[in-house]
């Protein structure tokens, strides 16, 4: 597979590891900002092929992780609203709230559909019109545009029966609130390939500019990422820290411009609740007036019934995980109460967090 | 969710285009690449063309990891 | 002048009446018939003797018709290769259908000639059957349970319990085609894969693996939860470690590009047409030799060993290097995949 199988050559892997490791003379500590990479970097065994003196640590970057437990409740109230057709990406589904899932809501009767693309959630609403189809709206700016897309396409219809529950959240905001509470001291970011290929580069001056700290953009790759972290280990070894994009064949300093047209003609920033650290100012996306008969904030919450107290996994610890001051392992529920089969919280359940990358991809 | 993942564009027919990777095909929007041609890759996530693969540039990179290569021997 | 109302399955199909009879006589007895089916009494009566095998399955495949094959097929070959894996030679097969009412008869009689022609393949009899049908809605178009009867020869003695250290480990051919091929059917993916599935009986296969060594500790075909699934079930019956090498898994690129595509990882996607069997060292490279001859085993591969390091556990030497703990599926990858 083109732009893949490059970058996944073992014998130049080794080599570059290996130069790492001359290079690596101090102990640094890393974070990635992508569930993305976090997968990847589990996916690929890339801890065991660089030095201990690299600690790397997960960050808010997965989706459904961040989404706090009071959202995931609120659509799991709205699939049992009457008429109701939940169309969403499929990580969520298997999520626990305070007292259900969207699973169970589907087995309890409500019509929950998974699809791959907003696309699909636009075909459901034009062949179900006596229904309101409501997306799910999970992700961040690599995701975000295309949620853009389909309501400009909504509108250029005059589809009536479509909306979406925005619960898109931006990147740069949350590295700012992290990097502000100190919690974990940071010398470098692995930054997220996809999302910057969105929103292109300079959103992260302010983290070498404010805070000194390195960030280098990466691919998903073995390469890609070796290469990140070899350009990380020379910036923060020589006490010069910028921004840096090691995935050029995707990301531009200036981003996708078209994209981010797109994404200010639907929405607004606005705060966000993120789940471990709870509510930051100007980190996510809502719809704006503009496009305000497509919100499903808007034309439904008034129709839920009032909200029942918000109820957190006990003992789980994806706050923390996703704060990077925990590992996975420092969870006493990880993989013994915790598992796949039955997660406790969504950093077990989603495809890009950072206990279920820990558990499916143990190392030896 | 899925990563985003390097697809080649087949045709093109208004804001859909008809994508390929090793044989299999998959219908895209390209809504957010407006710009693209026939021929060029394109980076699909959740049904959407979110960027174009720049060929120099990913060229560029292979070169600058095989001369990182070259120089680890040395060590 | 043909009615409309014929040309689908109705209630009374189900009922036990004469359009049941009909039924049976027209779509199902033409091309199944054998001398036992041809009695239609209550029970099949047949001389067996020496070990029996038995299994049952059945199959709620969504789509029913899939690039490669269908539901039919699907039945047939399932429940021929749960015997051969025992080692047993395939005998009989029951034939039970569930359908819903206005199931289509064409439909339906392209799944029996599916049927019929994997049975010939296989060389068994479909000696006793059923067929109910339910109100709209009631079943999602059609549903089958195949149970099946086969001989265990003397001296075979094939279990998940049976592996052992300094085994090897062959793999009969590329992992993940039926899956993919499923998925690519499934609603709102708008993709097409260069694949079909591998749907197909084994049975001659294992007779062949059988001639080649009589130290066969264990086979099983990697159905749903795929071939890491099937590698961690005979890691814990036989207590003991599996350690595989990626690079050694056979896998088409339409595979590997679809998976990407989806996020699903290969070595967890089902095969219908596929089995892993651990071996006796010494006899490894002639089983391998006589898999390869059979159309079915043509790209079969030694693919890793069994260990008495990491008991219970699968370990997998990854591409590049570093090796990783590879698990059975948890939760959902496709739901309902055969």
């Amino acid at each position: 597979m083109k732009f893949i199988d490059e970058y996944q050559n073992s014998e130049l892997a080794r080599k570059l590891a290996q130069r790492i490791a001359t290079h690596s003379t101090r102990p640094i500590s890393l974070m990635e900002f992508c569930g993305g990479h976090t997968h990847a970097i589990m996916r690929y065994g890339i801890r065991q092929l660089v030095p201990q003196t690299i600690e790397m640590r997960s960050g808010p970057g997965c989706p459904v992780c961040v989404t706090a437990t009071a959202d995931l409740d609120k659509a799991i109230a709205l699939a049992h609203l009457p008429g109701i057709i939940i169309t969403t990406f499929g990580d969520i589904v298997r999520v626990p709230g305070s007292y259900s899932s969207l699973q169970q809501a589907k087995a309890q009767g409500a019509d929950i559909r998974i699809v791959y693309s907003t696309m699909d959630a636009v075909e459901i609403a034009r062949e179900n019109t006596e229904n309101s189809v409501i997306f799910i709206g999970i992700g961040f700016e690599t995701t975000a545009p295309t949620i853009a897309a389909s309501l400009i396409k909504a509108q250029q219809e005059d589809i009536q029966n479509f909306y979406v529950l925005s619960l898109l959240k931006l990147t740069p905001p949350v590295m700012k609130a992290l990097l502000d509470l100190g919690e974990v001291k940071l010398d470098g970011i692995i930054g997220p390939g996809h999302v910057s290929v969105i929103i292109g580069s300079h959103p992260y001056n302010f983290i070498s500019a404010d805070y000194g700290v390195a960030c280098v953009i990466s691919g998903f790759e073995p390469l890609d990422i070796l290469l990140c972290l070899d350009k990380l280990v020379e910036q923060i070894q020589t006490g010069q820290p910028q921004v840096e994009i090691a995935y050029p064949r995707g990301v531009k300093p200036e981003g996708n411009t078209k994209a981010l047209e797109l994404m200010n003609e639907v929405f607004a920033i606005d705060a966000a609740n993120w789940r471990g650290i709870g509510i930051v100012s100007q980190s996510g996306l809502k719809i704006n007036d503009k496009y305000h008969q497509f919100d499903a904030e808007q034309a439904f919450s008034h129709l839920l019934p009032p909200d029942m107290p918000v109820r957190e996994p006990k003992g789980c610890r994806c706050g923390d995980i996703l704060r990077g001051v925990a590992l996975p392992g420092d969870c006493k529920l990880f993989g013994t109460v915790c598992t796949p089969e039955r997660p406790v919280g969504p950093c077990m359940v989603s495809s890009e967090g950072a206990c279920a990358a820990y558990y499916q991809y143990q190392s030896v | 969710m899925c990563l985003a993942i390097p697809v080649r564009v087949v045709s093109i027919e208004g804001d859909e285009a008809e994508t390929e990777i090793a044989g299999v095909r998959r219908r895209v929007s390209i809504m957010l690449t407006p710009q693209v041609n026939v021929g060029n890759y394109v980076l699909l996530h959740t049904g959407y063309a979110i960027g174009i693969v720049d060929e120099a540039e990913a060229k560029e990179t292979l070169k600058l990891l095989e001369e990182i290569a070259s120089l680890s021997e040395v060590h | 002048m043909k009615d409309a109302m014929t040309d689908t399955i109705l209630l009374a199909h189900g009922s036990g009446g004469k359009l049941s009879h009909e039924l049976v006589q027209s779509k199902f007895l033409p091309f199944l018939a054998n001398p036992i089916l041809d009695k239609l009494d209550d029970s099949a009566i047949f001389e067996a003797s020496g070990r029996l095998a038995f299994t049952t399955d059945s199959y709620v495949v969504n789509p029913i018709f899939f690039p490669g094959g269908d539901i039919g097929k699907l039945a047939i070959c399932g429940t021929v290769n749960d015997l051969a894996m025992s080692g047993a030679k395939p005998l009989y097969l029951s034939l039970s259908a569930i359908i819903e009412e206005g199931f289509p008869l064409s439909e339906l009689e392209q799944i029996i000639k599916s049927i019929k022609a994997a049975a010939e393949e296989a060389e068994v009899n479909i000696v006793a059957g059923d067929t109910k049908v339910v109100n709209q809605k009631q079943a999602d178009k059609l549903f089958i349970n195949t149970s099946g009867i086969g001989i265990v020869p003397d001296g075979v003695d094939i279990s998940g319990a049976n592996a052992k250290a300094g085994d090897k480990v062959i793999l009969s051919g590329t992992i993940g085609d039926h899956g993919i091929a499923i998925m690519s059917q499934r609603e709102g993916l708008r993709f097409s894969v260069p694949v079909e599935s591998d749907c197909a009986p084994l049975n001659k296969l294992v007779a062949q693996m059988l001639e080649a060594s009589s130290r066969i500790h264990c086979l099983r075909d990697p159905t749903r939860g795929g071939l890491a699934t099937t590698l961690s079930e005979f890691a814990r019956q036989s207590n003991v470690g599996i350690v595989i090498q990626e690079d050694k898994i056979p896998i088409k690129e339409g595979v590997r590009a679809a998976c990407e595509l989806l996020g699903f990882d290969p070595i967890h996607v089902a095969n219908e047409g596929k089995l892993v069997a651990i071996v006796e060292p010494s006899d490894a490279d002639n089983v391998l030799a006589q898999m390869r001859q059979n159309h079915y085993g043509r790209d079969a591969s030694i693919i890793g060993e069994v260990t008495n390091d990491y008991p219970g556990k699968v370990i997998m030497k990854t591409r590049l290097g570093p090796s990783r703990i590879v698990d059975m599926l948890s939760g959902e990858l496709l739901p309902r995949i055969c």
